[in-house]
Parts: C-alpha cells; sequence; structure tokens
C-alpha cells in the first residue's frame, strides 16, 4: 500500500451519555495512548445531556492537546430551540478550536470560518461537497449510507479536499423529535430523567422474532451491527481518501484505534484485524453493507467474491 | 393559506386540481423524487398536460426533485430541474444543496422551495437557504411545535409551509438511512423507503406478519388495524416488553389546529400521500378544502371522516403538540 | 350457476377492450407486466389469475392451489371498485379489507397502473362487440350495481366501528 503514512484517524464524538468521569477518562486514556490525530468532543445528539461533561471540557481538551491531538468541537444534530441555536453561535463567537457542523445552523453559522463537516449532514455528490468547501469546511466526514462508488466519485472531483469516512462504530441512522429511549422506559422527553445513561452502549432493540436490529440513544437511533471498513481500507486510501473516522462505543477504543493504525501501516493484515477487531467489540456483529451499496445490516466478506451475509 | 396537494398520477392530479387545491406536488417517473416507487409518477408529456391543466384551473405545480443527487449521475438531477423549469413548473422543491446551487445559478428566476428532505429546523438554517440559494419557501419538518413554528416564522426570510394531513415521519426526514440499513434503499439516495421490492407479508396462523428485507417489522392479530411496513411504525422487543418502539402505525391530522398555525405565520399547509389512490386524494383535499372554508367549531365534524384513509386508522397531531415528544 | 368457460370468455372480452382503451396501464407495468397476479374475491368461489403482458385471463374454480407472483384478497366490489380507483387500496389494507401476499413490488405497479387509467367499467364495456357482448354487458352491471350496494352497506359499517 501506498501513501499509507499520511493517512490520520479521527475519533468521532461520543454519542452516548456516559457517567461525567468515564466520559474524562475515556479522553484522558485516548490522549494519552491512543495513534489518533483529532478528536471531536462535545454532546451531538440530545443538548439536554450538555452539563453532565462540562465540568470537565476545558481538562480534556487540555490532555488532548498537549498530547498533540487536534480537538474539534462537536455541534448537535438536531437543532430545534432558540437556546440550541444560540449555543453554536456563542461557541463560533468565542472557540478559538475548530468546529463540526452537524446540521444545516451549524452550516449557517460557520460560514467563512474553517470548519469540519460530520457525517450526519447529507453530503451525496461532488457540488454539495464543492459548496461547503468554499464556505469554510477543510474536512468532510461523508455520511456512514454513502457507497465506495459514490465516494471514489466525490474524491476523484474533488482531490483538494480532506475526505473522511465512518471507519467503525455503530451507525447513526436517524434521530428524532421524539425520545424512544425514555419512551420505552416510560419516561417522556420533558422528564428523561436521563434514563439512556442507563445504556452507555444503546438499549437493544429486538424484533418480534428476537432478531438484534437497532439500539436507541436517547433521541437517536444507531444500528445494532457496528460499521467496520478494516478490509476496505486499502481502496478507499487507493481512491484518496486520507481520515477515518472512529466512533467510541463502550470497549477498548485504544485498542480499536491501534488495530486501524496497523492496518494502515500495514503490520497487520486486514483480515487479522478484522478478527481482532470482532474480539475487542464482541458486542455486536461487524458490518460493512452500506460501503458495497448493499444492506448496511450485512457483512461483506471480501476474500470470497463479495459475498453477502446476514449477521447470525 | 394555501392547499398544497400530492399527485402521483395524471388521474390524481386532476383529482386535486377539481377538489379545490391551490397547489398540486409531483415528481418524474425515476429517482429524483421521493415516492419513487413502481407504477408511480409523471412521465415528461404526462407533466406538460398537468400543468396545461392546472394553469386553466388557476391552480399552481410544484415539482418535487427531492431526493440526493448520485454522485457521478448529477445529470439526471440537473435534467429533470431543466425540463420542470422548462415545462413551466411554479415551483421546484429540493433538497440536495448542489441541485439547489445548480437551479439558483442556472434559473434565477425559478421559485425554490425548500423539501422536508432538506431538514431546515431552525431559523439559523432556513435562513442560510435564503441567503445562499433565494429559497422563496421552506417545508417544514415534522418535528417541531406549533410554538417553534410561530418562532421560527419571526424570524426568517422566507414562507412557511407545513405538513398537515397524511403519513407522519417519526424521525427527521431527509436524515434518515433506517431503511437502507435494512434494505439497501433509502429515501435520500434512491427515493423510497422501507420499499415495496424488499417487503413480504405472510399470515402466521390468525397473524398478519410483515417483514422488510431479513427483519420481521410488524405482527397484526386478526382484525387489528394495520399499517405500512416501515421501520419507525414497527413493533419491536425492548428490553422485556414489545410495542411500538417509535411510533406506532399512525397518520398526521393537525387541521384542529389551523387558527393557531395561521396565527404562527404559515402560508401554507401541505397533504401528505403521492402514493395513495387518486380516491384518497379527492376525498381528503375537498373534505380539507371544506374545513377551510369552514368555522372553526365545525371543522371537526368534517374532517373525522378522514380517520377511516389513515394508517391504522388512527391519527395524531405529531410533533406539533409537545407531549408528542 | 355460470359455467367457469363462460365467465373466461367475458373477462377476456372485459380485458382486451380494457388494454385497448387505457394502453398507459401496460407503461406503468413496465417490468411487472409479465408477472402473474391472482385476484381472489373473498365473497365467490372463483379465483382469477391475469398475465397483463401475455392479455391472458383465467378463471378456476376455489379451492385451488394459485400459482401467481402476487395475490389480492379481497370482497369481489372492492377489487371492482380498485380497479376504477374508486376507493384507495392503503386504506382498505390498513382497514384489513384487503389483504396482499406475494411480489409487493408488482403489487404495487398494478395498484399505480390502475389508478393511474380512469377505467370505467360502464363506459369502456358498453363499446363491447360480438356474440357474448349483451351477455358479458348484463353480468358486468349486475355484479356493479350488487357491488356499489355493498360498498355503501360496508363504508357504514367502517364509520360505525371506528
Amino acid at each position: 500500500m501506498t501513501d499509507m503514512k499520511e493517512t490520520s484517524l479521527t475519533l468521532g464524538p461520543v454519542y452516548y451519555l456516559w457517567d461525567a468521569e468515564k466520559w474524562r477518562d475515556f479522553h484522558f486514556r485516548i490522549a494519552d495512548e491512543a495513534p489518533v490525530d483529532r478528536v471531536v468532543i462535545g454532546e451531538t445528539v440530545c443538548s439536554k445531556r450538555q452539563h453532565f461533561i462540562e465540568p470537565h471540557l476545558a481538562e480534556v481538551v487540555e490532555r488532548l492537546e498537549s498530547a498533540g491531538k487536534t480537538v474539534i468541537l462537536s455541534t448537535l444534530a438536531l437543532v430545534t430551540l432558540n437556546r440550541e441555536s444560540k449555543q453554536i453561535r456563542e461557541m463560533a463567537e468565542v472557540s478559538e478550536h475548530l468546529m463540526e457542523a452537524n446540521d444545516l445552523s451549524a452550516l449557517a453559522i460557520l460560514k467563512d470560518k474553517p470548519h469540519t463537516i460530520g457525517p450526519l449532514v447529507n453530503v451525496y455528490n461532488a457540488p454539495t461537497a464543492r459548496l461547503l468547501a468554499s464556505r469554510g469546511a477543510t474536512r468532510i466526514c461523508l455520511p456512514p449510507e454513502l457507497p465506495f462508488s459514490s465516494v471514489k466519485e466525490i474524491t476523484a472531483e474533488l482531490p483538494d479536499i480532506d475526505f473522511e469516512v465512518f471507519a467503525f462504530g455503530r451507525m447513526p441512522l436517524a434521530i428524532s423529535a421524539r425520545c424512544a429511549h425514555a419512551r420505552s422506559k416510560g419516561k417522556i422527553k420533558d422528564n428523561c430523567q436521563f434514563v439512556c445513561g442507563e445504556d452507555p452502549d444503546g438499549l437493544p432493540v429486538r424484533t418480534l422474532d428476537r432478531q438484534s436490529f437497532l439500539a436507541l440513544n436517547g433521541v437517536q437511533t444507531v444500528s445494532h451491527a457496528c460499521q467496520s471498513l478494516l478490509s476496505e481500507l486499502d481502496h478507499l486510501v487507493e481512491a484518496g481518501v486520507r481520515s477515518f473516522r472512529l466512533s467510541p462505543q463502550d470497549c477498548d477504543m485504544v485498542a480499536v484505534a491501534k488495530l486501524h493504525r496497523e492496518v494502515l501501516d500495514g503490520t497487520v493484515d486486514a483480515d487479522a484485524g478484522v478478527a481482532k477487531l470482532r474480539q475487542l467489540y464482541a458486542a455486536a456483529p461487524l458490518a460493512n453493507g452500506f460501503h458495497h451499496a448493499k444492506e448496511g445490516a450485512v457483512w461483506v466478506a471480501r476474500t470470497r467474491s463479495l459475498q453477502a451475509a446476514w449477521p447470525a | 393559506m394555501e392547499l398544497i396537494c400530492p399527485a402521483g398520477t395524471p388521474a390524481a392530479f386532476h383529482e386535486a386540481v377539481d377538489a379545490g387545491a391551490d397547489a398540486v406536488y409531483c415528481g418524474f417517473r425515476d429517482e429524483t423524487n421521493a415516492r419513487n416507487f413502481p407504477g408511480l409518477n409523471f412521465s415528461r408529456e404526462e407533466l406538460r398536460e398537468a400543468i396545461a391543466y392546472a394553469k386553466r384551473k388557476g391552480t399552481q405545480t410544484f415539482v418535487a426533485l427531492n431526493t440526493f443527487m448520485r454522485a457521478g449521475a448529477e445529470e439526471i438531477w440537473y435534467k429533470g430541474a431543466a425540463d420542470a423549469v422548462a415545462l413551466g413548473a411554479d415551483a421546484l422543491i429540493l433538497a440536495d444543496f448542489g441541485l439547489m446551487a445548480h437551479v439558483a445559478e442556472k434559473y434565477p428566476q425559478q421559485r425554490l422551495h425548500v423539501s422536508v428532505q432538506a431538514s431546515a429546523s431552525n431559523p439559523d438554517a432556513i435562513n442560510f437557504l435564503v441567503d445562499a440559494f433565494n429559497a422563496q419557501r421552506v417545508v417544514l419538518p415534522r418535528t417541531l411545535t406549533i410554538a417553534d413554528i410561530a418562532r421560527i416564522g419571526k424570524n426568517i426570510r422566507c414562507e412557511m409551509e407545513v405538513f398537515v394531513f397524511g403519513g407522519l415521519c417519526v424521525m427527521a426526514e431527509g436524515r434518515c438511512s433506517l431503511s437502507s440499513y435494512a434494505t439497501g434503499k433509502s429515501p435520500n439516495m434512491n427515493g423510497v423507503c422501507s420499499p415495496a421490492s424488499h417487503v413480504r407479508y405472510r399470515k402466521d396462523g390468525g397473524e398478519l406478519v410483515s417483514e422488510l428485507g431479513e427483519f420481521t417489522i410488524n405482527r397484526f392479530p386478526a382484525g387489528e388495524a394495520a399499517g405500512y411496513p416501515t421501520l419507525c411504525k414497527g413493533r419491536f422487543d425492548i428490553a422485556d416488553s414489545n410495542g411500538y418502539a417509535f411510533e406506532d402505525p399512525v397518520s398526521l391530522d393537525v387541521m384542529g389546529e389551523l387558527e393557531a398555525l395561521k396565527a404562527a405565520g404559515v402560508k401554507a399547509l401541505k397533504i401528505e400521500g403521492r402514493q395513495r389512490g387518486k380516491a384518497y386524494v379527492a376525498e381528503v383535499v375537498s373534505t380539507m378544502k371544506a374545513a377551510l372554508n369552514s368555522p372553526p367549531d365545525r371543522r371537526a365534524s368534517l374532517l373525522a371522516r378522514l380517520r377511516t384513509m389513515s394508517e391504522g386508522q388512527k391519527t395524531t397531531s405529531g410533533a406539533y403538540e409537545k407531549r408528542w415528544r | 350457476m355460470i359455467p367457469i368457460p363462460l365467465i373466461e370468455r367475458i373477462c377476456r372480452l372485459m380485458f382486451g377492450r380494457i388494454a385497448k382503451a387505457h394502453p398507459g396501464l401496460f407503461e406503468r407495468l413496465d417490468e411487472h407486466r409479465q408477472k402473474r397476479f391472482a385476484f381472489l374475491p373473498t365473497d365467490l368461489p372463483l379465483a382469477f389469475v391475469v398475465v397483463p403482458g401475455r392479455q391472458e385471463i383465467s378463471v378456476l374454480r376455489k379451492p385451488v392451489e394459485i400459482e401467481a407472483d402476487a395475490v389480492t384478497e379481497a370482497p369481489l366490489f372492492l377489487l371492482l371498485a380498485l380497479m376504477e380507483g374508486r376507493c384507495d387500496a392503503d386504506a382498505l389494507f390498513f382497514s384489513r379489507d384487503l389483504s396482499v401476499t406475494g411480489d409487493m413490488e408488482a403489487m404495487l405497479a398494478m395498484r399505480n397502473a390502475l389508478d393511474a387509467s380512469n377505467i370505467d367499467l360502464q363506459k369502456d364495456l358498453a363499446k363491447l362487440a360480438g356474440p357474448f357482448a349483451p351477455v358479458a354487458r348484463r353480468v358486468i352491471g349486475e355484479i356493479r350495481d350488487r357491488a356499489l350496494k355493498d360498498q355503501n352497506s360496508s363504508a357504514g359499517e367502517a364509520a360505525a366501528w371506528n
């Protein structure tokens, strides 16, 4: 593999509501041990949760930066309230850090200021990416459902923009004004008592025939299967993708990051990497169907003539 | 307030116009619109005739090109926009920024409406679309309360259109990959949600079982009203209980809130249902038109008859009412 | 009881007439026109199997093993109303008056193609010609009249249990 050295890893924001100390210690350890180049932090899913991490934000930023990581501040994925818009605007005014846009309001506010685009903004083609870049986007993480055929087209069309793909983590599939997580525990959103904090890796949703299907994370719905593009990293690099996003799950993310670095560096081959990843995150089957323009839930084994398999 | 009505076929289009629609929205028979269902939608020639008919009756035609352009195949959407403009569409309903930029630049005179699929849910987002693409109207996501809408109305520089009746997305529209996770086909990319090609109904004892791809979506006991096999309205197991995790099979009805919507500054009321039959369109449009022209206390009885047309034969006011959340 | 061959004959006449009057039907069916569609009236001992692309209709007496890509079951008056687009298939599905199995994409294409076609049995069949035409018109007319009557009484019931 050529040019693997130029590749970089981004740790995405923690989508789940973790205990504040757990969140802090997680990032401390990432700072100290994980071979990631940049870390996106900040509440992305639900503005009601924001106060949990605020007391630790400054120390986490400092620790990450002293370790040489670039810190990017995340923004909310669904902005409907006045205070939510206001918070993004104030952050844009005062912060010296790069910010990541996850919805249209952030795009409006961050215009002409260097910023990154998160995987929750709809970038499906080069004209859209070009438009965002012309407004100040410096790196664009493409949506998880984008097939490789589209990724290739976009990167070929715009070689000067840094593109990132969602390489590891349960896929963020949907977000709602309604909190299914609170509802499932007999609460309503306005008085949810933060029951989503009881499920640091999401609350499993099974079909009536007991098939594992989705997981609830507050107002967000994520996949049961965990996206992994470990076997596709070489193709992606060849296509010009230089950055890979690892989305935190409740597992040893330092080891996950190291494994991705090793596969990118060619010191571990992709098949061995996949086998190891299955051990590191045994809570969910791996899936890469979106990349192959198939159902997002399936795993396509590359070695055997691209055969798709449903998770058991 | 204007009444904006759906048409999946020329026959439904005629019904909508005849029933008193102020505008009818429709799309081409391809992946450029979010109701890309088999046997549905308009050829170029059909749209030409439909627009001519609408113009004779003083009705406007909006053309939805509201999927996201497939990378490398943008020409299909550009051609759709060019043809819709040439055929005399009164507005294009768009979701993709790249396509909005293209239309704003190439056809600066063309009225541009922001599709609900663009997920513009707050004043900053909407004003961004107004400034960047000269959007003249935004179709608001079904995630907002009426109070949210009133606040947005005071802070934006374009018209607001809201859904008042028909199918209800539980998730923020245009930002949902549940369908493609199970089927490989998504509203954003393919213009379909929970596509028919992946739906299976089977009878299991007395129950009707609906499946989407490999996943069981619901089981309806005999006699229980059914719904579309969409993921967000399926019945699932969570922890030790099972039920509708996201939403029951219901559809939206906020006609009871017409006065509040008017006061909030809403310019147009939209009916969902391009996939529905012409009988539905005729019935819903004429009933709603009558309701709009009636005093508020007469509306409820007029509208009650529409419930049998609804998914699960139930309706909800959805996010428009804060308790829904 | 009307013999099957006669019913089949009448159906073919009807179908030929409709196909001629509404060519758009086939365009909308597109790739699904060669599929086998079965229509099972729940209130008749008959099954109708149609392959639109081949203008083929067979009528079978129930109970019978049906080989079809897509199967629709509903009372006859509803099947006829759907054919003419006089009622909304989704609403009938929600209320469980109509059930569908098999290839849903083909089914949906058929439903949309019919709905788009402005079929009007009385008008379309008024132009029927040939030796069977008078019988056909009479039989279809009777079925349609009875169907409309059933539909009205059923609508009343629907409103009552809501």
